[in-house]
């Protein structure tokens, strides 16, 4: 056999195993979505833990009782129907016929009673809707109660939550882990199974279509009606670079990004083969939060003065540039939902410098440096302290930016120690839309002193009226309260609302079917 | 040699102690605190608290060290803080990667550079010679990540060649792990190419104006036996020094390559395990890369005194 035949039969062998190696995972591949998502999954416990990552794979993997939809709405999932008494104190739900855990054992109502208690001693809606409850009970295979002490408009509200930590379903048997200890079984009865055996933290997390699932009738909306799983298999793949997410999804690596850096938006814009889809309209929201325990945020009249220094602009434009990627929004409760109003804002956060100055005078600012936290490692906060720094001086305020990694900022962020001595004054952060559309669930108006998140607030008044707005079973009369509390949020500030800002996913355009919702979801999606 | 070999590996236990003692405090001593990562956003001080204690970080840092340490010696390097893995098979899972990364590079960076140094040196000053040391200069120049981007612009994005990013196991198909392998090991090897032509040039021209030299040619030996088998041999000593830190490097520190070509290594573990203040799993990482430089060094000894028989321990 002559040398240039040989290397004629390599090159030819070479091309059909290469061939075989394109040609054999093809079918595979059009029924898998590969996703980057925004951060790696760690934790696989969403309860245990209110890291948006484990949310969205609890989406994945279990189902809820009640779920918004599109509108805001809370609507059944899991349950088939619910009735209220005339006096409103007993509830009592009945589950879909067919719904079963994936290892086949059908779902009970023991099953439910047993996971809203785990969830509901997590989480802090949970825990003020249970306040509220004498008792759940489990009556047959199906049904099951809540019998109340007083009435609350919190039930649905509670159990529809769309956020961390939402109330998923699990077996008893995992429902009766401690809220503070991980599970360490992975048994839901959501559209997709999560393979635990293919699970490679730092690289991917792999979960794949449960058959058994018996969606809702109607279409799929939001977080709410039918979950149809479409693609066989859901691949999240840990891709931390950014622009390698970009390039891979420009080569068609992976189908979809779920956080894509605002530089690169531009880019994959322009690209054929890309499109942008808003996938949470209601967006998020920056907040700046205070430590009220200590000098100069101990005082009010000074926290008031900040409304004044700040303006919602400089932040979102620092981070997001692109106009079309935020929202000047004066709504603590995020505008388009019910409870948005503007109420109390006239004036405020317009960098009235002067203003600013005034009322620190009158408030006796003795010049106190505020130590201000920045974080330097999460791109969508980064630019904030910067800016913060630069409006609040001008302001009157004297600042003391320290830079931190995020881990560093959440760990000091705990400790009431006096701001020289190892503490802090503020920080910033970003919140879902999805977790403070009302007084109950945004967690930083709890004002409860000790038992408040860090930044510590103590203001009877205001809890006066988040519990008045957790009695209220009316919607108008809910929404009355809910601009009372905004008022009192205004005198007695816990936190800055410093506007909403909203960046589309990025994905193939050969995928369609991605829900517009405030998590990330994969039933529904197709890919073509 | 046994004896040397002997006290060598005995040698590794205080350092291995030493390095653990060192990462124990220094990670206790860096501001961060796993517990507030793990407990959210939404946690308050009471649930940070009790993270802490079920995680085993309350008690006093001696007794702390002194369980972990107990289970270490007995090949337990606990549970992740986040994964709720164990350590070892994380570590395990990464191992592969990292490795074949790291063989890739070096085999490449040898093949290419040792060749490219030794031509150098023997046709010093010539246009060679300048191309190969301006090229040198210029691998040393262009951080890894920019290499690392326009090879894949031009291999992935234009040319489609390579896949953009990603690994494969060697049990899923050689092709498909060598496809993935061959750009970040292009965009790694080309730092340690420039490091290691220089380094051949310079040994291969100390070597080449030595009298065992000019006597090999003398007896009329041609070029290429007298660079490979007289000039290269003798050059090797440091040349091998290099390679061997050169793995000992990339063990555990190719982690802007692995990000860049999203490859699931033992360096973007330890950065994510850093960040995330996951003890457990830094400690055992840390320790395995101290032992790895520690065998890796006792290697090159050993083989030292394969290239150079004079050399006895």
């Amino acid at each position: 056999m002559s040398f240039m035949s040989l290397a004629k039969r390599s090159a030819l062998a070479a091309a059909v195993v290469a061939a075989s190696v394109i040609a054999l995972p093809a079918h595979a591949q059009q029924n898998t979505l590969k996703v980057v998502m925004h951060s790696d999954l760690k934790i696989v416990d969403p309860i245990w833990t209110t890291a948006y990552i484990s949310r969205n794979y609890g989406y994945m993997v279990y189902d809820t009782l009640f779920a918004m939809d599109a509108n805001n709405e809370i609507k059944p999932q899991m349950v088939d129907k619910y009735s209220v008494s005339a006096d409103q104190l007993t509830w009592t739900f009945t589950l879909r016929d067919g719904l079963m855990w994936h290892d086949d054992k059908p779902v009970t109502a023991e099953d439910c009673v047993a996971s809203i208690k785990r969830w509901a001693a997590k989480d802090s809606l949970g825990q003020k809707m249970n306040s509220f409850v004498k008792e759940w009970k489990a009556v047959d295979a199906k049904t099951f109660t809540a019998t109340l002490n007083s009435p609350t408009g919190l039930v649905l509200l509670a159990l529809g939550k769309p956020s961390s930590n939402v109330p998923f379903m699990m077996p008893k048997r995992i429902a009766e882990t401690s809220p503070n200890e991980q599970i360490k079984e992975y048994v839901g009865s959501g559209p997709f199974v999560f393979k635990a055996d293919e699970w490679k933290p730092g690289d991917k997390a792999v979960f794949v279509k449960f058959a058994k699932y018996k969606p809702r009738a109607e279409p799929a909306s939001g977080l709410a009606g039918g979950k149809v799983a479409k693609v066989d298999r859901v691949e999240w793949r840990a891709i931390p670079d950014a622009q390698t997410a970009a390039n891979a999804l420009v080569a068609g690596e992976i189908d979809m990004v779920e956080d894509v850096k605002s530089e690169l938006l531009p880019v994959l814009e322009k690209d054929p083969n890309v499109k942008m889809f808003n996938q949470n309209p209601l967006g998020n929201q920056y907040v700046m939060r205070f430590n009220a325990l200590h000098k100069p945020f101990d005082n009010p009249k000074i926290r008031q003065a900040v409304f004044m220094a700040l303006n919602q602009e400089d932040f979102l434009k620092a981070v997001h540039g692109d106009p079309k990627y935020y929202k000047l929004c004066n709504a603590l409760f995020i505008c388009g939902s019910p409870l948005a109003t503007d109420k109390g804002m006239e004036g405020l956060l317009q960098s009235n410098f002067k203003k600013s100055r005034e009322m620190l005078a009158e408030a006796k600012y003795d010049g106190t440096p505020v130590v201000l936290m920045h974080s330097t490692d999460l791109a969508v906060l980064t630019n904030l302290a910067p800016v913060a720094k630069s409006l609040l001086e001008k302001g009157g305020f004297k600042v003391d930016m320290q830079s931190m990694d995020w881990q560093s900022l959440v760990a000091r962020r705990a400790k009431k120690d006096p701001p020289n001595a190892g503490g802090w004054n503020i920080f910033l952060t970003s919140w879902v839309a999805a977790d403070v559309l009302n007084p109950v669930g945004t967690a930083f108006l709890n004002s409860s002193c000790d038992k408040a998140l860090f930044g510590w607030p103590c203001d009877e008044k205001m809890e006066q009226l988040r519990d008045a707005f957790a009695r209220e079973t009316d919607p108008a009369k809910q929404k009355a309260i809910a601009e009372q509390v905004q008022l009192r949020y205004l005198e007695v500030p816990t936190h800055v609302h410093l506007g909403q800002w909203n960046k589309p996913v990025a994905l193939r355009k050969n995928i369609d079917g991605l829900l517009a919702a405030p998590v990330p979801v994969f039933w529904n999606v197709e890919k073509k | 040699m046994w004896g040397y070999l002997g006290r060598r590996v005995l040698s590794t236990i205080p350092v291995v102690l030493i390095v653990a003692v060192l990462i124990f405090l220094m990670l206790r001593l860096t501001p961060g605190d796993p517990a507030a990562v793990i407990a959210g956003d939404a946690a308050t001080s009471a649930d940070v608290a009790e993270v802490r204690e079920k995680l085993g970080l309350s008690g006093s840092i001696f007794k702390q060290f002194f369980i972990w340490a107990g289970h270490a010696l007995q090949g337990d390097f606990g549970e992740s803080f986040f994964y709720k893995k164990s350590v070892a098979s994380l570590i395990a899972d990464r191992l592969e990667p990292t490795l074949a990364l790291s063989v890739l590079t070096i085999i490449l960076a040898t093949l290419i550079a040792v060749p490219l140094g030794t031509i150098a040196a023997y046709r010093q000053g010539s246009w060679i010679d300048r191309g190969v040391m301006g090229l040198s200069v210029a691998g040393f120049s262009v951080p890894v990540f920019v290499i690392g981007y326009v090879l894949i612009y031009i291999f992935s994005l234009k040319l489609g060649w390579f896949p953009v990013q990603g690994y494969q196991r060697l049990a899923d198909g050689f092709w498909g792990f060598l496809q993935r392998l061959i750009l970040p090991s292009l965009a790694l090897a080309i730092v340690f190419i420039a490091l290691l032509a220089r380094m051949t040039r310079t040994s291969v021209l100390e070597v080449l104006n030595e009298d065992y030299v000019r006597t090999a040619r003398a007896k009329g030996l041609p070029n290429m036996k007298v660079l490979v088998f007289h000039a290269l041999r003798n050059a090797a000593v440091p040349i091998v020094t290099v390679i061997g830190i050169s793995i000992a490097t990339l063990l555990g520190g190719v982690v802007v390559t692995e990000s860049v070509f999203n490859i699931p290594g033992l360096g973007r573990l330890t950065v994510d395990a850093v960040l995330a203040r996951d003890y457990p799993t830094v400690q055992a990482v840390i320790l395995l890369f101290s032992l790895a430089y520690v065998l890796i060094n006792l290697v090159i000894d050993v083989i030292y005194t394969v290239l150079d028989p004079r050399i006895r321990y």
